[in-house]
C-alpha cells in the first residue's frame, strides 16, 4: 500500500487480517501449552493451570487485594515523580546552562537501576510501603524529567516568537504557549514512565513488602513452589500494564491533544 | 536554435487507452481517474498541467508501473506495463534522494552490474552533467535541495533509460532555483533525447518546458485539451507566442489574469 | 560547539558535581550519622576494592553477563523484528503478543529463569535477554515499517530483487532507529544486569550492593557500587552515541540536540 492508496482513504481491512491479532494470542497460547508437556521444566505450569490458579486467587479475594495493593504503590510513587520530574525539566530545558549543568549527571544517575536504591530506601525508611513507594518514584523521576526535557526541546522557536510579539510575558508565555504546546509528546513521554514504574513496583514488592503482585511472585515460589500462581502473578502484571498503557493511550487521543500524536508518534519506540 | 515539434513525430513511445483509476473507501469508492486516452512521441517532452490533487499523481504512478489501474491499458513500445522498470526511471522530488549514501552511491545506485572502472567513469559523467563536480562525497543532508534533486536526475540518468517520469519535481524549490533548474533539465533534455513525461500544477512551467501540455480537469480527471506548444527553444519568456500560450492555458481553467 | 560553548559543556557539569560532593560531604557531617557514608569513605573503598582485585572482577562480570545477553536479544530480536516490519501481516499477529509480553518487569521472570537455569549465571543472563529483546524488536519493526513508499518504489524502479531491497533500501533507511533501540536496549540491559545480580548470583556490581549491606552494612561499598553502576552506564551510553555520528547514519539523527 503506497502513499497514494493512503491518500485516497483506508483501505478497509478484510476480514482475515482482522483476525490475525487472535491468531496471535492463540498460537502463542498453544505453543506454551505444547512446550509444558513435551518439555522437561516440570514446575512450570500450563496455560489452564494458570487459569485456575487466577481464578483461585479471585475467589480467595487475593486477587482484589493484591492488585490494589500495586496500583496503591505505583499511583503514589508515579504522582510523586510527575510533580517533581515535570518542572524540574522544563527548567532544565528552558535554562540552557541549567541543562549543560545537569545534564551530564542526569545520565550517570540514570542507568543505577531503582533497585539499587533499596539499601538506601531501607535505611531511611525501613521496610514496608514508604520504601517501596520510594523506590517508584526514583525509578520514574528521571524518566519523567528527561520526557518533559525532550517535550520542551521540541517546541517550535516559531511558537516562541509568536508568545513574545503578541507581548506575554514569560510566566504566560510558559502557560499559554509552552504547555499546551508540549502536553502531546509529554504524554507519550510519560506513558513510558509509566511502563517503568509498573515494571520497578513489581520489583520493588519483591524485596521490600508484604503484599502486592511482586510479592505474591516471591512468595508463592518461596512458600511452596505454587508456580502456577508465579506465573498467574506475571500474566496479571502483563494484563495490567497493558491496561495502564491503553488507558494513557486513550487520553492522548483527545481532539485537544491530537495534533501533536503524528508528531509524538514518529518519536517514541511504540 | 533547435525548431519545435510538429504533431506526433517518429513513433508512438507510450499509449494509454481508457485508464481509469478508483480508489476503495470505508464506505463508497473514489474516482480518481476517468477514461484517459493520449499517446506520447519518441523524444517528446510532455507536460501533464493540472490542479493539486486532481490525480495527476496518480496517472504518472501508473504509467511508472506503481499502481495497477482499475481499467484499461498502458502500452510502452507496444508492451503492456506490467511494473516498475528500470528503462522508465520515476525522479520524485527531492525527498527521494537516499540519505545514507553518499552523492555518489546515489547516483551510481542503479549501476551495481556494472564493473567497478565503467560504473566510476559513468557516475563521474554525470556529476559533470549535472554541474556537482566536487560533491561526490558529500551527504544529502549536506546539500541544498536543488542539488539534491540534481543528484536524483542524474541518479535516474544513468541507467540510461528510455523514459523519464517526474512527478513535480520543482515544487520544494524556491522559483530562482526552480528556473535554472528548468534551464537544466531542458539542456539535458536536448543532450540525451530521452522521453520526459513531467507532471506539474504551475502554468508558466508547463508552457516553457513542454512540447506540448496536458490540461486535466479537477477529480475525477479527465483530459481537458492538449495545447500544442510550438515554441523553438531556448524559449523567450516575453515573446508574444509564449504569452499567447500562456494566457490561452489561463483562460481553459478559467482563472483571471489580474490579482 | 564554538570553543567557549564546549569549556562550558564541560566545566559546568563538572563545577556542579563539584558543588554536589562539598554538600554531600557537609550532610553527612552535619547530621552526625555514623552509618551514611562520607564521600571519602566512599573514595577509600573504591580503593579497597580496586587493592582486592574485587573491583575489576565485579565489573567484568557484570559486563560479561550483559555482552551475552544483549547479544542474545541482537541476534534475534534484530532480524525478527525487520521480518515483521517487512511483512505486516506477521506483525499484526505478533503486535498483541509483543504488547502484553512487554510490561512485564524481566525481574518477574525470576521465578521462571531460576526454574530453568538454576541460581546461575544462565539465569541473570536469560533476564538480560529479555530485557533488551524489546526495545530492539520493537524498533527493528517500526524501523522498516517507517521506510518511506518512496524509497522502495524507488528501489524497485531500478530493478532490484526482493533480497537486494531489502538490504540496499529498506536496511539502511530504517538503520537510524534500529540504532536507537540498539542504545535504549543496552541502557536497560545495564539496568536489568545490576538488578538481577542481586538476586540470582553471586558477583558483579548489583551483588555487590545487596551483599555489602547484608554482610556488614558498608554502606561506602553500597554507595561505591551505585557510582560505579551509574559511571560505566553512562561511559556505555556514549560509546552507543558515538556510533549514531556516523556519517552514514547522521542524516537520520537530525533532531538530537546532543
Amino acid at each position: 500500500m503506497n502513499d497514494l492508496e493512503l491518500k485516497a482513504g483506508r483501505i478497509p481491512l478484510s476480514r482475515f487480517s482482522r483476525l490475525l491479532p487472535l491468531a496471535g494470542i492463540a498460537s502463542l497460547l498453544l505453543l506454551w501449552d505444547l512446550a509444558i508437556r513435551f518439555g522437561n521444566a516440570p514446575l512450570l505450569p500450563g496455560p489452564l493451570a494458570v487459569a485456575r490458579a487466577i481464578g483461585e486467587l479471585a475467589q480467595k479475594g487475593f486477587l482484589f487485594k493484591h492488585v490494589v495493593a500495586s496500583l496503591f504503590r505505583v499511583t503514589w510513587g508515579y504522582l510523586l515523580a510527575v510533580v517533581a520530574g515535570v518542572p524540574f525539566g522544563i527548567l532544565l530545558a528552558w535554562y540552557r546552562r541549567g541543562g549543560l549543568a545537569l545534564a551530564p549527571l542526569v545520565e550517570i544517575v540514570r542507568p543505577i537501576s531503582a533497585l539499587a536504591w533499596i539499601p538506601l530506601a531501607i535505611l531511611w525508611f525501613g521496610v514496608g510501603d514508604v520504601s517501596a513507594v520510594f523506590i517508584i518514584f526514583v525509578a520514574s523521576f528521571l524518566p519523567t524529567t528527561v520526557a518533559a526535557m525532550s517535550a520542551v526541546s521540541s517546541v517550535s522557536s516559531t511558537h516562541w516568537n509568536a508568545g513574545r510579539n503578541f507581548g506575554l510575558s514569560a510566566g504566560q508565555i510558559a502557560l499559554y504557549v509552552l504547555l499546551p504546546a508540549i502536553l502531546p509528546r509529554l504524554l507519550v513521554g510519560l506513558r513510558l514512565a509509566l511502563g517503568i514504574a509498573w515494571l520497578v513496583v513489581v520489583a520493588a514488592e519483591m524485596i521490600a513488602v508484604n503484599s502486592g503482585l511482586g510479592f505474591l511472585i516471591i512468595d508463592a515460589r518461596n512458600a511452596g513452589n505454587r508456580y502456577d500462581l508465579v506465573v498467574a502473578g506475571m500474566v496479571l502484571i502483563g494484563t495490567i500494564g497493558l491496561a495502564l498503557d491503553a488507558a494513557v493511550r486513550r487520553i492522548e487521543r483527545l481532539p485537544a491533544l491530537r495534533w501533536g500524536y503524528a508528531a509524538a508518534a514518529a518519536e517514541e519506540a511504540a | 536554435m533547435i525548431p519545435a515539434h510538429r504533431s506526433l513525430p517518429g513513433r508512438t513511445k507510450l499509449a494509454l487507452r481508457g485508464l481509469r483509476m478508483t480508489f476503495p473507501t470505508e464506505e463508497t469508492e473514489i474516482r480518481v481517474l476517468d477514461d484517459i486516452d493520449l499517446d506520447v512521441g519518441e523524444g517528446e517532452l510532455v507536460c501533464i498541467l493540472g490542479p493539486s490533487g486532481c490525480g495527476k499523481s496518480t496517472l504518472l504512478n501508473i504509467v511508472a508501473g506503481f499502481l495497477q489501474p482499475t481499467a484499461g491499458s498502458v502500452r510502452i513500445d507496444d508492451e503492456p506495463v506490467r511494473g516498475p522498470d528500470p528503462r522508465r526511471i520515476f525522479v520524485f522530488q527531492e525527498r527521494g534522494v537516499f540519505p545514507w549514501l553518499t552523492v555518489e552511491g546515489n547516483i551510481g545506485f542503479g549501476l551495481g552490474r556494472m564493473p567497478r572502472s565503467e560504473r566510476a567513469n559513468r557516475v563521474a559523467h554525470y556529476v559533470r552533467l549535472v554541474g556537482l563536480e566536487g560533491f561526490e562525497k558529500a551527504y544529502p543532508h549536506e546539500l541544498s535541495g536543488g542539488m539534491k534533486q540534481r543528484v536524483e536526475v542524474a541518479r535516474a540518468l544513468a541507467v540510461d533509460p528510455d523514459m523519464l517520469y517526474l512527478d513535480e519535481p520543482f515544487g520544494a524549490l524556491d522559483s530562482i532555483t526552480r528556473l535554472e533548474m528548468r534551464r537544466e533539465l531542458l539542456r539535458i533534455w536536448q543532450q540525451e533525447k530521452k522521453t520526459i513525461l513531467f507532471v506539474t500544477h504551475d502554468i508558466e512551467e508547463s508552457v516553457q518546458l513542454a512540447d506540448r501540455v496536458v490540461v486535466m480537469t479537477a477529480r475525477p480527471a479527465r483530459i481537458r485539451r492538449i495545447v500544442e506548444i510550438d515554441l523553438p527553444h531556448p524559449r523567450d519568456l516575453s515573446s508574444r507566442r509564449y504569452l499567447e500560450l500562456r494566457d490561452g492555458i489561463f483562460e481553459e481553467i478559467g482563472l483571471a489574469h489580474k490579482i | 560547539m564554538t570553543p567557549r560553548r564546549r569549556l562550558e559543556a564541560i566545566l559546568l557539569p563538572a563545577a556542579t558535581a563539584a558543588a554536589l560532593v562539598v554538600l554531600w560531604d557537609a550532610a553527612v557531617r552535619w547530621s552526625g550519622t555514623s552509618i551514611f557514608p562520607s564521600p571519602d569513605a566512599v573514595a577509600r573503598g573504591i580503593a579497597e576494592l580496586a587493592r582486592k582485585g574485587l573491583l575489576l572482577a565485579y565489573v567484568r562480570d557484570s559486563l560479561l553477563r550483559v555482552a551475552a545477553g544483549y547479544g542474545a536479544a541482537l541476534a534475534i530480536g534484530a532480524p525478527l523484528g525487520i521480518f515483521l516490519g517487512w511483512r505486516p501481516a506477521a506483525a499484526r499477529a505478533a503486535n498483541p503478543v509483543i504488547q502484553f509480553l512487554r510490561p512485564i518487569s524481566p525481574l518477574a521472570w525470576i521465578p521462571v529463569a531460576i526454574v530453568l537455569f538454576g541460581v546461575k549465571d544462565m539465569a541473570a543472563v536469560f533476564l538480560i535477554f529479555l530485557a533488551s529483546l524489546f526495545p530492539i524488536l520493537v524498533s527493528a519493526m517500526n524501523g522498516v515499517r517507517g521506510v518511506p513508499a518512496m524509497y522502495r518504489q524507488a528501489g524497485a524502479n531500478f530493478g532490484l530483487s526482493r533480497a537486494s531491497l531489502l538490504a540496499r533500501v529498506v536496511f539502511p533507511a530504517a538503520l537510524p532507529e534500529i540504532l536507537t533501540g540498539l542504545r535504549i536496549a543496552l541502557g536497560v540491559a545495564w539496568i536489568v544486569v545490576v538488578a538481577a545480580e542481586m538476586i540470582a548470583v553471586n558477583s558483579g556490581l548489583g551483588y555487590l550492593v545487596i551483599d555489602s549491606r547484608n554482610a556488614g552494612k558498608r554502606y561506602d561499598l553500597v554507595v561505591a557500587a551505585m557510582i560505579l553502576i551509574g559511571v560505566i552506564g553512562l561511559v556505555l551510553n556514549l560509546l552507543v552515541q558515538q556510533v549514531s555520528r556516523l556519517r552514514a547514519v547522521r542524516w537520520g539523527f537530525r533532531e538530537e540536540m546532543s
